[in-house]
């Protein structure tokens, strides 16, 4: 088991035919079962045409349609990256993974608004994506870092989640699934929402949550698992010497108001019963002692 | 993307909200000739620069007469203001804001921000204007209301209203507040602000409502579609090297303490701050060099930290995923040789090919410490910066 995506899920490149499309889903393909699980492209003016042996589509009504996919990940520059998104919510697919970095805020209210009572749900924009290991990868993470286990891992960041699964694998510990959520202020899953998957997935035995400065997911996080997860939970959040009102990188790292300092949600994280370390060497190590 | 309080009230204007009458110099010539245009009997020298808190600064003076206009601007024009939002080193003051004097009967607070839980545009209203909100949200949070915006309808004048009324606007006042209100909605809105904030808004003796102060922070995702405010940047009022660092695609800023970063990834490079910290290290730098970290950004990473006199030693610590940590050795290696490199340089790669990398390093004839965790490099690094004192 694992959470979001297996080797049964189905997905469309929204994007496909771009640079950065088509490298990825060229990787995703090569990782594990994913031959077998991407089968559609879409590009608007290319349907018809085919890469990489999977077909492309105008429209991701009819990828659907034609394919079966239920999922798509999207490349498409910012300024058409909400609509891509809209598109996928229109056409009922079961999850859309948003890769791209650097969306407008004001079109995510937007699609977030249009997203309310619609069943499909959002991972990202500004994230590496989701894998499942062994089975399937979708997003631009390096897939050979990872190993099946069962470590639900989650991470608002990109290379800081491949730092944290780089440390689990070569401490034996595998991965259930692996989640980034992104980077941006106004997004689709949140913290919380991976952690209530992991929760009721058999296979996930502990979670790993990184966080970074900026907004109160984290602890709105952390009171949900004083609450309610079974599981132990290990975290980490990046930012303990970032200066206040600067952005970090990240759209959504940032102090604002004297709101969403690391030490804030570190003291939240830590009386909900999470364990967290404040040496992001130490997160592998910190989750192996949680498990005995 | 920040502008100035001048530049804001320009955007208010087209909008509709009245604010008063002011004019931008950049000279005490310029300052005198403002007032004189003016005209009236007394007037605001206000000095602009993006930081709040420039009134207790002394960045914000009343003068009566046009003698006190010009002597006003000489002393505030080329000061450098400290406030709460400078840091201790200030900002100098490059340019003024000449204003008619208003007469002031009531100080109220508005604030727009996308509020992130709710992911939509909260307004914030309060009868505690001039004052530093934050601390009225700690101490009177009663006093604080808010509105969450519909994004497909907008502020609706009868949202609009209630706030009016409840902040204390008069009651034959409250449609013109309201109205004003809807406005500055629609400005944030329109022009993809992620912040906007009028400390004060005033209710004049004749009991109109006048914005009086205007801070506008914008989406910089959002600014292709926007040129109008991108016309309103001014480089004077960022960091020199945080310009140079976004040109060649970097994301940097500056810290006080003495060990340069080069990271690729925004979490992974705080991560790496915190851990220099925890070792005994001060950060000088954050820096996030991308997915690619290509020779090129690397070379002008370098060049960025090295120009920062207060820098020891430099970590760079680089996760190659779908960039392999050879093609990033190779590029650290030109990029060291190229500029001459001066200070201690840690490297730790992990990731696809990194015993190549390493081996590349280790040949290059360069004098570079190869770490092996986050753990080991942040302790080199931290002993590296120290020896050099």
């Amino acid at each position: 088991m694992s959470i979001l995506i297996d080797k049964n899920t189905r997905v469309m490149t929204q994007g496909m035919t771009g640079k950065t499309g088509m490298f990825h889903t060229k990787n995703c393909i090569e990782y594990a079962l994913g031959k077998d699980c991407f089968v559609a492209g879409v590009t608007p003016g290319k349907g018809g045409q085919v890469y990489e042996d999977i077909p492309v589509f105008d429209t991701v009504a009819e990828a659907k349609q034609q394919t079966g996919a239920n999922v798509s990940v999207i490349y498409v520059p910012p300024p058409y990256a909400a609509a891509a998104i809209d598109e996928a919510v229109e056409a009922d697919l079961d999850l859309v993974i948003c890769i791209t970095e650097g969306v407008p805020v004001k079109d995510m209210v937007m699609t977030r608004y249009k997203m309310q009572g619609k069943k499909t749900l959002l991972v990202g924009p500004n994230c590496p994506g989701v894998i499942t290991p062994d089975e399937i990868k979708i997003g631009i993470m390096p897939g050979y870092i990872h190993k099946k286990g069962a470590i639900g891992v989650v991470s608002r960041s990109g290379t800081l989640t491949y730092e944290v699964v780089d440390q689990l694998t070569k401490l034996g510990l595998g991965q259930s699934t692996c989640v980034g959520i992104g980077g941006d202020p106004v997004n689709g899953f949140k913290h919380i929402d991976v952690l209530k998957k992991f929760n009721e997935d058999p296979l996930t035995e502990a979670v790993v949550m990184c966080g970074e400065i900026g907004g109160t997911d984290e602890e709105e996080c952390a009171r949900w698992v004083k609450d309610n997860m079974t599981k132990p939970v290990v975290g980490f959040i990046a930012g303990i010497t970032a200066p206040p009102g600067k952005r970090m990188g990240h759209a959504g790292a940032i102090i604002s108001g004297g709101k969403g300092t690391a030490t804030e949600k570190i003291s939240v994280m830590e009386e909900s019963g999470i364990r967290v370390t404040r040496n992001p060497a130490e997160i592998g190590a910190l989750m192996k002692k949680a498990l005995k | 993307m920040n502008i100035h309080e001048y530049q804001g009230k320009e955007l208010l204007r087209e909008y509709s909200v009245p604010t008063p009458k002011g004019i931008a110099c950049f000279s005490v010539d310029e300052a005198v000739a403002a007032a004189e245009n003016l005209g009236g009997d007394m007037w605001v020298v206000k000095a602009q620069i993006h930081a709040g808190g420039r009134g207790k600064g002394g960045g914000v003076k009343v003068a009566k007469s046009i003698d006190e206009v010009r002597s006003l601007s000489e002393e505030i024009l080329g000061m450098t203001l400290i406030t709460h939002q400078t840091g201790p080193e200030g900002k100098e003051v490059k340019r003024l804001l000449i204003e008619e004097g208003a007469d002031i009967k009531d100080e109220l607070y508005i604030g727009l921000v996308i509020d992130r839980a709710k992911q939509r545009v909260v307004m914030m209203a309060s009868s505690e204007g001039g004052m530093d909100i934050e601390e009225v949200a700690a101490n009177t949070p009663e006093k604080i209301h808010k509105v969450t915006v519909d994004p497909t309808q907008g502020l609706s004048l009868d949202d609009a209203k209630t706030l009016a009324t409840n902040i204390g606007i008069p009651e034959g006042s409250v449609n013109q507040g309201a109205e004003l209100l809807v406005n500055l909605y629609n400005v944030f809105w329109e022009k993809d602000a992620s912040l906007a904030e009028i400390n004060p808004l005033i209710v004049t003796g004749d009991d109109r409502v006048v914005a009086l102060d205007a801070k506008f922070n914008f989406d910089s995702n959002a600014l292709f579609r926007h040129p109008d405010i991108m016309e309103y940047r001014d480089l004077d009022e960022e960091d020199p090297a945080e310009i140079e660092a976004s040109e060649h695609g970097l994301s940097y800023i500056s810290l006080d303490g003495t060990i340069g970063c080069l990271v690729n990834g925004a979490g992974l490079a705080m991560a790496t701050m915190d851990i220099i910290k925890l070792y005994g290290g001060e950060p000088a730098n954050f820096l996030d060099v991308g997915g690619g970290a290509t020779e090129e950004q690397v070379t002008a990473a370098f060049k960025i930290m090295l120009r920062n006199p207060n820098i020891k030693a430099i970590l760079v610590n680089i996760f190659g995923g779908i960039m392999r940590c050879d093609v990033i050795a190779e590029g650290l290696v030109a990029a060291a040789k190229e500029i001459n490199l001066s200070v201690p340089l840690i490297v730790r790669l992990e990731g696809t090919n990194v015993e190549k990398g390493k081996r590349i390093l280790a040949e290059s004839g360069l004098e570079i410490e190869s770490a092996g965790t986050m753990a080991e490099a942040a302790e080199e690094v931290v002993n590296a910066a120290k020896g050099g004192e």
